[in-house]
């Protein structure tokens, strides 16, 4: 088994992994970081979201050989302690949420898509999401959270 | 998935020699394609060998006749190029169109293009603009490398390391994307170059992406949108699944083609 060095949500880890292990799996399995959720088996939903040295990728689609040397951050990586990331906090406000599966992974593809883009349109943001399904809530008020979101993360008001 | 031994090649030969050593080898690059499949149990080889680390096999390189992209590069680094996205707009908007933005961070062109599925975008670019394969031993041109579902004019265990691409006068591509998958129904580039005209149609042949002679003699006459109205594709090589029947992909090929043109002359 390669010995990997990974860095997840600013901690490094020298581990063992098996070749065939996917990230989501060294992220939930291993480094018990259950936020990262998986949704199917097909590499559509995109639950299982993550960001690799800042771009965002699906978890379950990806080696955990892969990530050695890079930065992965999860869901659980965005607060600060007790304080919210201004994604969650938007999420919170906007109601973009009904049962809750889907969020990690939405959260962290609309962080991604808002540090490309400081003010999504409506439009950008559906587009943004392409790899991101929610079985609840029928997207509205996601999109409306991450449109503010988006704004409150560049400093302005939302 | 099935255990494999996963080798992390530093170099083409490096990659080669594993592969070879393989009792049944296969290459990763994006794994986008490839991981999905292993998942399924679709397929399960002895070994994989990662391209990821081999050196130089990612990046663009422009002239103003020629673009050069390595196989490794991702579709989001294709979107975003400044000088594909000037000089063949319509490779840009290819590939930021591909999936979603998680699959384009990982997914390679060298993948897609080895991997030559019915329903991907890269085909109908490489064959559209009549680009040239690079491998790891030779140079095959678009018109001699694809033939037929997931087939292509590789050997087994040669690399794709490049695609090149002529820069054309015009080019427009159009797709019908499925509504979940983002893949093809239909897709269809056309170009104006130095080697003619070339139309060439995704997503709908039986046997893969494919070239329309009747309405590239067409549009050699007069590039415009109205010289192929009339002409049509045979229902009768194209695919029928649940999505969509042939005779509507055959209708698609005409309407996507003339949207194309009216992008390749805006
Ligand atoms: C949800 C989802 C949506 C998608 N939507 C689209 C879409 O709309 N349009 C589209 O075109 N594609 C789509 N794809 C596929 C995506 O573009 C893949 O990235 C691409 O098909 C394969 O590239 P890869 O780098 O991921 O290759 P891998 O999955 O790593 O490899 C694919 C195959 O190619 C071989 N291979 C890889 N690189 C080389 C090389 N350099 N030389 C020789 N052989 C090689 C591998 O051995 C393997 O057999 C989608 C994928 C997913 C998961
Ligand atoms: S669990 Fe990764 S895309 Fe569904
Ligand atoms: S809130 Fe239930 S899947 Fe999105």
């Amino acid at each position: 088994m390669p010995v990997i060095t990974v860095t997840v949500n600013r901690a490094t880890h020298k581990i063992d992994v098996p070749d065939n292990m996917l990230l989501s799996s060294l992220l939930r399995d291993e480094l018990r970081l259950t936020g990262t959720h998986i949704g199917c088996d097909t590499s559509q939903c995109g639950a299982c979201t993550v960001h690799v040295d800042g771009r965002s990728v699906k978890s379950c689609t990806m080696l955990a050989v892969e990530a050695d040397g890079l930065a992965v951050t999860t869901i659980e990586g965005l607060a600060e302690g007790e304080k919210l990331h201004p994604m969650q906090t938007a999420f919170r406000d906007h109601h973009g949420l009904q049962c809750g599966f889907c969020t990690p992974g939405m959260i962290m593809a609309a962080v991604a898509l808002a540090e490309q883009n400081p003010a999504p349109t409506d439009a950008e943001v559906r587009e943004g999401l392409e790899g991101n399904l929610c079985r609840c809530t029928g997207y509205q008020n996601i999109v409306e959270a991450i449109m503010s979101g988006a704004r409150a993360m560049h400093g302005a008001r939302s | 998935m099935t255990p494999f031994k996963l080798h992390r090649a530093k170099s083409l030969s490096e990659a080669t020699k594993a592969f070879k050593a393989a009792e049944e080898g296969r290459f990763l690059a994006g794994g986008q394609t490839l991981i999905p499949v292993l998942k399924q149990r679709l397929a399960a080889p002895s070994d994989l060998v990662s391209l990821g680390g081999v050196a130089g096999l990612a990046g663009i390189t422009a002239s103003a006749e020629k673009i050069t992209i390595g196989a490794m590069t991702r579709h989001a680094d294709v979107a975003a190029n400044a000088d594909v996205r000037r000089l063949l707009p319509a490779l840009a908007e290819m590939a930021g169109g591909i999936g979603d933005p998680h699959v384009r961070n990982r997914g390679t062109m060298g993948g897609s293009v080895a991997n030559n599925d019915p329903a991907a975008d890269y085909p109908a670019a490489v064959l559209g603009l009549g680009g040239t394969v690079v491998t790891d031993s030779r140079r095959i041109s678009a018109d001699d490398y694809f033939q037929g579902l997931f087939t292509t004019a590789l050997e087994d265990g040669e690399i794709i390391t490049a695609l090149e691409f002529p820069v054309p006068e015009r080019a427009g591509y159009v797709k019908m994307p499925h509504p979940a998958s983002r893949y093809c129904l239909v897709g269809v580039m056309v170009t104006k170059g130095a080697a003619g005209v070339r139309v060439a149609v995704t997503g709908a042949g039986q046997g893969g992406v494919f070239r329309v002679p009747a309405m590239e003699a067409a549009l050699a006459k007069s590039f415009t949108a109205a010289a192929i109205v009339g002409i049509k594709v045979a229902a009768d090589d194209l695919m029928t699944d649940i999505h969509a029947g042939a005779e509507y992909r055959a209708h698609l090929i005409g309407v996507l083609a003339r949207r194309a043109i009216a992008k390749a002359l805006a």
